[in-house]
């Protein structure tokens, strides 16, 4: 976008119209591996998105098998100021799989455009929304007739048209040779902390060990026998009997043990049947499995009775995104004008909040009252899903380092067997039931967490935005598939020798396949304090437990043992049994948040340790809108030489001057064999902002529309406060009735 | 009481008041963490071992009253009135509760309702400061004795019962004089002035032309005295068109003014034309100028049924005449009322959103930056002068050039330029400070009341927020000008004129809100200052990038509240640079020494040393 100051002030009509074959002027190093061109169209107007004047560039527009590209004819210069790039996809690239909408303007008038729409006749403009939020609008009037058709039915084709996983670009991508072998810089630097996949037994037994959780560890469905809806290996409550009995119904998954001993466990919970006594029967050995893991206690919450259903989801983010997808100046100083009640209707800062307000109850049940707790939904990879990485996001500092959040997130959403493909529908089913944001979801209530308690987190709000970018990403097979099953059947049948190992994708964990070392640098969050042992810093600190157990006086009913308790018959375990349904054992809605607020404010009242429980604000100014997400592809919000990056680049300046001088002693100091550093190696050197003071707000993302520095004032303004208050026309000053006496 | 021991206990109770809200909770830890000053406060209220200042006299005080905390519930503790400030102590509850304000912070205090049948009466404390308080307490046995909430009625309002403001009665001694930051004819020095074109003229020394305005005025050198005495007669209150700012290369002014008096017939003045036509000529880079008129158009018509208006473009060729919809006092006051609503003392969580939108507050605050931002605009990129006036230009008119300012010149966003902005465009330029806040007056539905001043200070907080390394000055220093507004305890924001504070001797009886801001600098800077120099900044205007100002507003709400104050975490912050910038010539230094002597013994202690790089803060 550099360039387009200078060339919006050219002509709005082509001087001339190139008739070249597109072909060649498509460098083919502009290819990523295997990546085909579909068809091609030239000149296209792309509109910049800056003011009413509907400039733009022209260029030549490309659809491919993994994006939609626009080359401009004139040479930017942008590629050589981009600190932050993508490797995969510039600022003119839409990855297929980022589509989200497409509009055409036919005669003045703006279509969505359906599969039926295709057939007719082509709009004069195309405006493609992008689940990363980003606009293109492109003119197809300077274009030969049939360039145009073909280029708009190719993209509307490749992009909305339902389509098959085999077509997911990732296979192509990694069906080429030496996808395995490229050992990034990256990979290297991290291996000695590297992000958890939870795809064998020993990881498993590891994070148990980490967590001195008593349970065990499941390998019963390496081959899916037990169900192709569950993972691989799971672990469960030990007290639970013979899996192979309870086939088709669910289990306590076991997701985190807290330090007292007990546990969260998640099941999915199919809809009351007509057989009430079956499943009642079942769901009471579930219970008291899960009771019998610590002090005979247990409560349980149906989060599909209390939260919002994935379709209230998917339809507040809708209203919400539309928001932000502006498509011109005007609309954006009229939306500013119902912004807050707005945001109030699309209900989605709510929906986010009461998921934070369900995890804060379940982590008072854990932290106050040590009882252990078992989450259910139907699926019980949905909502469980986001719950329970929220609790053991407040419960656990290791999950707010980076690779410990990146473990989390494979623990309880990959290998958790959330269903990625059908939520983010990637393939653009019809079906809409099924798709929903419910990883987004969880992003955003990362991000108010972050945003409150930012010193706590090793990652940086920018982290969390492109993760939630890379889950379209068409080259990961992390975010593709709907569960563990699911993953394993399609590797192993898109193997390109049929008798080979499976096909191996990369993860979107590998960092370096997407940014380079220093771009990666802005993952980290300069102003989180780390724990001064690097080896504890894993583990949870110990010498707080005693202190938080006395501040904090359990409440908990306590049982002394007896014993031989565990020979007697679930009789007696069932009259010691306390089982409490989280929600109605709280009573209505109303007591709930006066339980909750209190449990906050006994929180909020000791001393704040980054390092140990934290617990979110949810009080109405306290939740607040994504800005970093949602605002930067939007130039009138921009703000030059302002914004957190601002603060955020001078903390970094000064950390890397830091860092650099012990570098540098370091390597003075070859007698010294000092003990490694386990640290990810952050190398903090960014370009010297001479200029710091000029970055826009947006940065990283999006830069500066032009380099020319003119503030935004705002059109409308008129009809911004039409007061009728009788106020409004009182006299200005009421002193002016002094002047008459 | 020793002097250092007051300064300590100013110090202390002016921190725990704005950001520590003793209105709610002083929990264990934060007694501890106050140290030695709070300890020594709490001993025993009723034998007066409060922290007073010096002058400060326990009025009265009463046990058994029992305070009704909208966060807490009741809690039951003694009550003191000096004729400073009202101080609560609870005695039932842990962790230890406090509440300690200026009496100049109320608005209202009001007995509710009867007395009960135990003899209890209540009584409604309405604040300034966005928060309500309400204490029950027993009626005197006997009826001879005044209630304590007499004494505080009183003390409350100085004015209305003819006694003088507390900030007449302190006498602080602090290393700095506050009075001497502002010396108008310095600070027109430093924008070059007096120059070819512009002149500083004595012509209202003795506050003969205009009582509203300064002793020194900067005007065209080409108008003389004595049109600028006939000037006077065709603007509303004599307050004519003078400059505020002289951009440094382009020459482009900003001057600022009240309404003409056009008046239905469309009166003309033929002088104060010519003083148009001379600030445009004393601009050599545009042969056009811009007059801001604050008003929405429609007000700005309706002032001519009463003899005020705006210019018409017939008289004034080459000036653009611009609408900036700014809405009167009455709106803000109200608009304000419906915040308080709204944020205390509970927030409804679900409908924050639309309820916030409701008070129009923001609107309001986006209008006014928009405003300034174009002006801001017009002098820098279009290289033009600018008049800005409203009605009487003493309250959107400092708004909106002290803002355009604040964006032009980055020496008003330093600490000492800050405190000359407010001297000179709000201070000396007549902004009616005793009206607007109603200092020690018990009148609480006066209509001249209205929050001009704090709706500037939080367009101030809202360019802070989007510029955070741009000002010199914290968030802490915002909340204390504000703090100070209403406590008067300083002599700063008395009276409604410079001519009035020299007639009331301001200056020689009272101390300056500087005096003590400037003897303890370190609390109030900002960490992330870079301060570019030469940069204009231009905010985001879009109420999307517009926040409620939630430390200011909210502060009393305990949920709301940071678990570290505001101002620590930006010391912990300072603290943590100084540090690390230590470390660095430390390191330099020594790897200046190392390279020195190659190989040396004492390797290691370096590393050792730095090795939480990653700062907590």
């Amino acid at each position: 976008m550099l360039s387009l100051g200078s060339v919006g002030a050219k002509s709005t009509k082509p001087s001339f119209v190139s008739y070249v074959t597109p072909e060649v002027s498509f460098h083919a190093a502009l290819y990523l591996r295997c990546e085909v061109e579909f068809c091609s169209a030239n000149p296209i107007l792309k509109y910049t998105q800056d003011d009413l004047s509907q400039r733009g560039v022209f260029g030549t527009l490309f659809c491919t098998n993994f994006r939609i590209t626009f080359i401009s004819d004139e040479k930017s210069q942008e590629e050589t100021t981009k600190t932050f790039k993508n490797k995969l996809y510039g600022e003119n690239d839409i990855p297929l799989m980022f589509v989200d909408h497409i509009y055409g303007v036919y005669d003045e008038k703006r279509k969505l455009i359906t599969g039926a729409l295709v057939k007719n006749k082509y709009p004069s403009k195309i405006i493609i929304h992008c689940k990363d939020l980003r606009v293109f609008q492109f003119c197809l009037t300077y274009t030969k007739e049939e360039d145009a058709k073909k280029i708009f039915q190719g993209i509307a084709h490749h992009c909305l048209e339902e389509k098959s996983l085999k077509c997911v670009f990732a296979f192509s991508y990694t069906g080429t040779p030496s996808p395995g072998t490229d050992i990034s810089p990256c990979r290297e630097m991290q291996r000695k902390r590297e992000t958890i996949l939870f795809d064998s037994p020993e990881d498993w037994t590891q994070e148990m060990k980490r967590t001195k959780a008593n349970c065990r560890l499941v390998t019963e469905n390496e081959n899916f026998e037990l169900s192709q809806r569950l993972p691989k290996y799971f672990v469960i409550p030990s007290a639970l009997g013979d899996l192979f009995s309870y086939q088709g119904k669910g289990f306590p998954i076991w997701c985190w043990s807290h330090y007292s001993g007990c546990a969260l466990f998640k099941a999915s919970l199919p809809p009351v049947t007509q057989e009430d006594g079956d499943f009642q029967k079942h769901f009471d050995i579930m219970i008291n499995a899960v009771a019998h893991n610590y002090l005979y206690s247990a409560k349980t919450e149906d989060l599909s009775e209390s939260l919002p259903t994935i379709q209230d989801i998917q339809q507040s983010y809708n209203k919400f995104k539309q928001f932000f997808l502006i498509e011109n100046s005007t609309d954006f100083w009229l939306s500013d004008m119902k912004w807050f009640s707005s945001l109030e209707s699309s209900g989605w800062l709510d929906i986010i909040r009461q998921c934070l307000q369900k995890a804060v109850e379940v982590v008072e049940c854990l932290e106050k009252d040590n009882t252990n707790v078992l989450i259910t939904e139907e699926e019980g990879t949905d909502l469980c899903c986001v719950i329970s990485s929220l609790v053991q996001i407040m419960l656990d500092p290791y999950y707010r380092t980076l690779m410990g959040f990146q473990s989390l997130v494979q623990k309880e959403w990959v290998a958790g067997c959330h269903a990625f493909l059908d939520r983010c529908n990637h393939l653009h089913q019809k079906d809409k039931e099924c798709y929903s944001p419910v990883f987004l979801l969880f992003l955003e209530c990362v991000w108010q967490l972050v945003q409150q308690h930012s010193p706590a987190f090793q990652f940086s709000e920018t982290y969390l935005t492109v993760l939630s970018d890379s889950v379209h990403m068409p080259v990961f097979s992390t975010f593709l598939f709907n569960s563990a099953h699911h993953r394993e059947s399609v590797l192993k049948a898109e193997s390109p020798l049929a008798q080979s190992s499976p096909l191996s994708c990369p993860t979107v964990w590998d960092w370096s396949v997407q940014f380079d070392s220093k771009a990666q640098n802005y993952f980290f969050n300069p102003l989180y304090s780390e724990k001064v042992k690097h080896e504890k810093a894993v583990r949870k600190p110990h010498k707080l437990k005693h202190q938080r157990q006395l501040s904090l006086p359990s409440t908990a009913f306590k049982t002394p043992f007896k014993k031989g308790f565990f020979k007697d018959e679930t009789d007696s375990l069932k009259k010691m049994l306390r089982v409490k349904r989280l929600s109605r054992w709280m009573g209505s809605p109303d007591s709930t948040a006066a339980i909750s607020r209190e449990f906050y404010e006994s929180w909020q009242q000791r001393p704040l340790d980054y390092h140990g429980l934290l617990l979110p604000c949810l009080d109405g100014p306290a939740v607040r809108v994504w800005m970093q997400r949602y605002l930067r592809w939007i130039p009138e919000v921009h703000i030059l030489g302002g914004g957190s990056v601002a603060v955020m680049t001078k903390l970094m300046e000064l950390l890397s001057q830091v860092q650099d001088l012990k570098r540098v002693l370091e390597q003075r100091d070859s007698s010294q064999a000092a003990k490694p550093d386990h640290r990810p190696y952050i190398q903090h050197r960014l370009l010297s902002f001479g200029s710091s003071g000029r970055l826009p707000s947006s940065f990283p993302f999006a830069y500066s529309r032009n380099r020319s520095f003119k503030p935004i004032i705002p059109t409308g303004l008129m009809q911004c406060l039409m007061l009728t208050d009788s106020l409004a026309s009182q006299e200005d000053e009421a002193s002016s009735f002094v002047s008459l006496v | 009481m020793e002097e250092s021991d007051s300064v300590e206990s100013l110090c202390s109770s002016t921190t725990t008041r704005s950001d520590r809200s003793s209105g709610t909770r002083v929990s264990d830890t934060e007694l501890r963490s106050k140290g030695r000053a709070i300890e020594k406060v709490y001993k025993d209220p009723s034998k007066g071992e409060l922290p007073l200042l010096p002058e400060e006299h326990v009025q009265d005080s009463a046990k058994d009253v029992t305070y009704i905390c909208p966060f807490i519930g009741p809690v039951r503790g003694s009550l003191s009135v000096t004729n400073y400030r009202l101080f609560f102590r609870c005695t039932d509850r842990e962790p230890v509760f406090g509440l300690d304000l200026p009496l100049g912070v109320l608005s209202r205090v009001e007995k509710i309702g009867a007395a009960t049948s135990r003899g209890d009466v209540s009584y409604g404390l309405a604040c300034k400061d966005m928060r309500n308080l309400r204490f029950v307490h027993k009626e005197p046995e006997d009826s001879l004795k005044k209630s304590v909430f007499e004494v505080l009625m009183k003390f409350a309002f100085p004015v209305s019962n003819n006694m003088s403001l507390f900030a007449f009665e302190y006498k602080q001694v602090f290393p700095e004089n506050g009075w001497k930051v502002y010396d108008p004819l310095a600070e027109y020095k430093r924008q070059g002035l007096p120059n070819e074109s512009w002149r500083i003229s004595k012509v209202n020394d003795h506050y003969e032309l205009c009582d509203s305005y300064p002793a020194a005025l900067v005007v065209p050198v080409t108008i003389t005295d004595e049109e600028l005495r006939r000037v006077s007669s065709f603007r509303a209150k004599g307050r004519i068109p003078v400059l505020s700012w002289i951009h440094p290369e382009s020459q482009a002014a900003v001057v600022r003014a009240s309404q003409p008096m056009v008046g239905q017939n469309g009166r003309r003045c033929k002088e104060d034309e010519k003083l148009l036509q001379a600030i445009m000529d004393a601009n050599a880079q545009s042969h056009k100028m811009f007059i801001f008129d604050a008003r929405p158009s429609v007000n700005a018509a309706a002032n001519k049924m009463k003899g005020g208006g705006y210019e018409s473009e017939d008289a004034y060729q080459n000036a653009e005449l611009v609408f900036l919809d700014i809405h009167n006092i009455h709106v803000m006051r109200e608009s304000l009322r419906k915040l308080k609503e709204v944020v205390y003392p509970n927030i409804e969580d679900s409908h924050w959103l639309s309820n916030l939108e409701s008070t129009h507050w923001l609107e309001h605050i986006k209008l006014i930056l928009a405003g300034a931002l174009r002006i801001a605009d017009k002098v820098e990129s279009g290289k033009t002068s600018v008049v800005v006036h409203c009605s009487d230009g003493w309250d959107r008119t400092p708004q909106l050039t002290s803002l355009a300012l604040i964006m032009l010149d980055s020496h008003y966003r330093t600490i000492r330029g800050f405190q000359i902005l407010l001297e000179k465009e709000w201070l000396s330029f007549g902004h009616r400070f005793q009206q607007r806040v109603g200092h020690g007056d018990k009148n609480h539905t006066d209509a001249d009341r209205s929050p001009i001043f704090l709706q500037f200070i939080d367009c101030v907080w809202q360019m802070t927020r989007q510029f955070p390394a741009a000002f010199e000055f914290n968030e802490y220093f915002l909340i204390t000008i504000l703090d100070h507004l209403y406590s008067c305890l300083f002599g700063t924001f008395l009276c409604n004129s410079e001519q009035q504070r020299l007639k009331e001797e301001v200056p020689k009886h009272t101390v300056s809100l500087w005096s003590f801001v400037n003897s303890q600098l370190e609390e109030f800077v900002n960490p992330l200052y870079v301060g570019y120099p030469s940069h204009v900044l231009f905010p985001t205007v879009g109420i999307r990038h517009l926040q409620l100002w939630v430390t200011y507003y909210i502060r009393w709400n305990p949920r709301m509240r940071p678990q570290e104050p505001v101002h620590q975490r930006y010391k912990e912050l300072l603290a943590k640079r100084a540090e690390l910038q230590k470390r660095v010539e430390e390191l330099q230094r020594e790897a200046a020494n190392r390279t020195a002597s190659s190989s040396s013994e004492r390797a290691g202690s370096p590393t050792r040393s730095i090795t939480p790089v990653q700062t907590f803060v």
